[in-house]
């Protein structure tokens, strides 16, 4: 058995949060360069060329890249063999106090949804677990901004509304969301399983690096089909018009009921972070 | 085009402004998102002052990060405008002449800035460190309660911005990407 401490795992997830929030990882900032190269319009070129210029004068400065530091959203996979000393949950809302603060991060986080105080160190974080093989604890945090995350949708189609009907809600949740996602977009996408479970598979599809295809040839033909739709809306950077409204997208897909067809799409943005490290 | 202005805005230096031109903002800028905008309409329903002049104003919907020390300011991006828009032609009326956010907005709002000769400008979303760039003096000016939401007085130094909303009806969001699907088709 391996045992891992709270004190650990609290400074791992400070270091994840700072880490995630000041360095775009690297297959979102390579799908930058590339949709910059590839961009036929002069505005929207220009347009993503300040978006470059913005990652590195984060990086020079020291600054966040984007204002809205987010909700901490963290995914931990636990090793059935690890023997956890102290409390896995309020380890990790610790280590999103301190790096939150240690950070310069904004807080963002109100403690109720009606009554809206914010609660001032931008916890609690939002924590999702899973038991795995093996004795290490690997922990990814991925801060969500507002602005994209309210363009996010669900639907339960009909079964008859099939591959199209799902393709028909996902362009329609991007033409609906415009400007307001800061595009060029990165879109999560669940189909399938239950209400409940799409949201998590479109969440969890976000994960994925987005030069990732899909591993079912069927899903990895539907996202490449979709992105050439998506960017053929001429929405562009920023909504200032342009070929490169979507980065890139991921599909994840799992049963579901005979009589459901559930969809969801997780909006996210050019600022689609996350950092991962294991002890 | 590109244009200089330097607040406070007058209907006259607004009025070539065309959705897609460039602007570069000096002068002051406050800051007011959600939470300022709610509690600024209830000062204005009970009669009272709004924490700065309002005549010729530019309002920033922004929520900076907190500055690091020796810094002037944090990331300093857009927020999303059109949570705002509820409370915005009741501004416009009384003279607010430019606000800067980012996305779509409502009938109301444009057809408020077209009758009040105001724009809406486009700061680059999710530029937090660019947009910060040009923020060169930050005082908090009301509510300091509400953290990243209290309302602030920039000191702006050609703030860099497009013009999303003109004076006589533009809106960038709608002839941006149509003029780009043009160009797809004549091709
Ligand atoms: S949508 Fe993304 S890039 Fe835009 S403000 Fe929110 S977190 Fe930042």
């Amino acid at each position: 058995m391996k045992v891992i401490t709270q004190e650990e795992i609290s400074s791992l997830v400070a270091r994840l949060c700072i880490q995630a929030n000041t360095s775009l990882p690297a297959d979102i900032r390579e799908a930058l360069d590339k949709a910059r190269e590839e961009e036929p319009w002069p505005l929207a070129r220009a347009t993503l060329g300040l978006l470059q210029d913005n990652l590195t004068l984060a990086g020079e400065k020291c600054l966040p890249i984007c204002q809205d530091t987010g909700m901490a959203c963290v995914f931990v996979e636990l090793g059935q063999q690890v023997a956890l000393e102290g409390d896995l949950e309020e380890a990790i809302h610790e280590g999103v106090r301190r790096g939150y603060d240690q950070g310069y991060l904004r807080k963002s986080v109100v403690g109720d949804p009606l009554n809206r105080v914010n609660t001032g160190d931008n916890t609690p974080a939002f924590i999702t677990t899973h038991l795995v093989p093996g004795d290490t604890l690997t922990i990814t945090v991925a801060p969500k901004g507002a602005g994209s995350e309210n363009m996010s949708r669900l639907a339960m189609l009909k079964p008859a509304d099939g591959v199209e009907g799902v393709k028909a809600f996902i362009l329609d949740t991007v033409l609906k969301a415009g400007s307001n996602p800061c595009p060029p977009i990165v879109l999560g996408i669940g189909i399938g399983g239950s209400f409940d479970k799409v949201a998590y598979l479109a969440k969890k599809a976000l994960l994925r690096p987005i030069d990732q295809p899909n591993p079912d040839p069927y899903y990895a033909d539907l996202e490449q089909e979709l992105l050439e739709k998506i960017n053929a809306t001429g929405i562009g950077p920023q909504g200032f018009g342009g070929r490169t409204t979507c980065l890139g997208l991921a599909i994840e897909q799992m049963p579901t009921h005979v009589a459901c067809l559930p969809v969801a799409v997780n909006m996210s943005c050019h600022v689609t972070r996350r950092a991962t490290g294991s002890l | 085009m590109e244009y200089r202005l330097t607040t406070p805005l007058t209907k006259e230096a607004l009025a070539p402004l065309r959705a897609g031109d460039t602007v570069l903002l000096s002068g002051i800028v406050y800051t007011a998102r959600d939470a300022a905008h709610k509690r600024m309409t209830e000062q204005l329903d009970r009669g009272e002052e709004l924490p700065f002049p309002i005549q010729g104003a530019a309002v920033y919907y922004v929520g900076p990060t907190p500055e690091r020390p020796g810094c002037c300011i944090g990331a300093a991006g857009p927020t999303t405008a059109g949570r705002m828009d509820s409370y915005t032609p009741r501004l416009l009326d009384l003279g607010l002449a430019a606000m800067i956010g980012k996305g779509a907005r409502s009938q109301a709002v444009k057809d408020s800035v077209v009758k009040n000769g105001a724009v809406y400008l486009g700061a680059l979303g999710g530029a937090g460190a660019l947009m910060a760039a040009s923020v060169e003096e930050l005082e908090i000016i009301a509510w300091p309660d509400l953290g990243c939401e209290a309302v602030r007085k920039l000191r702006v130094k050609d703030m860099p911005l497009t013009v999303l909303l003109d004076p006589a009806g533009g809106d960038l969001y709608q002839s941006g990407p149509a003029a780009y699907l043009e160009s797809l088709e004549k091709k």
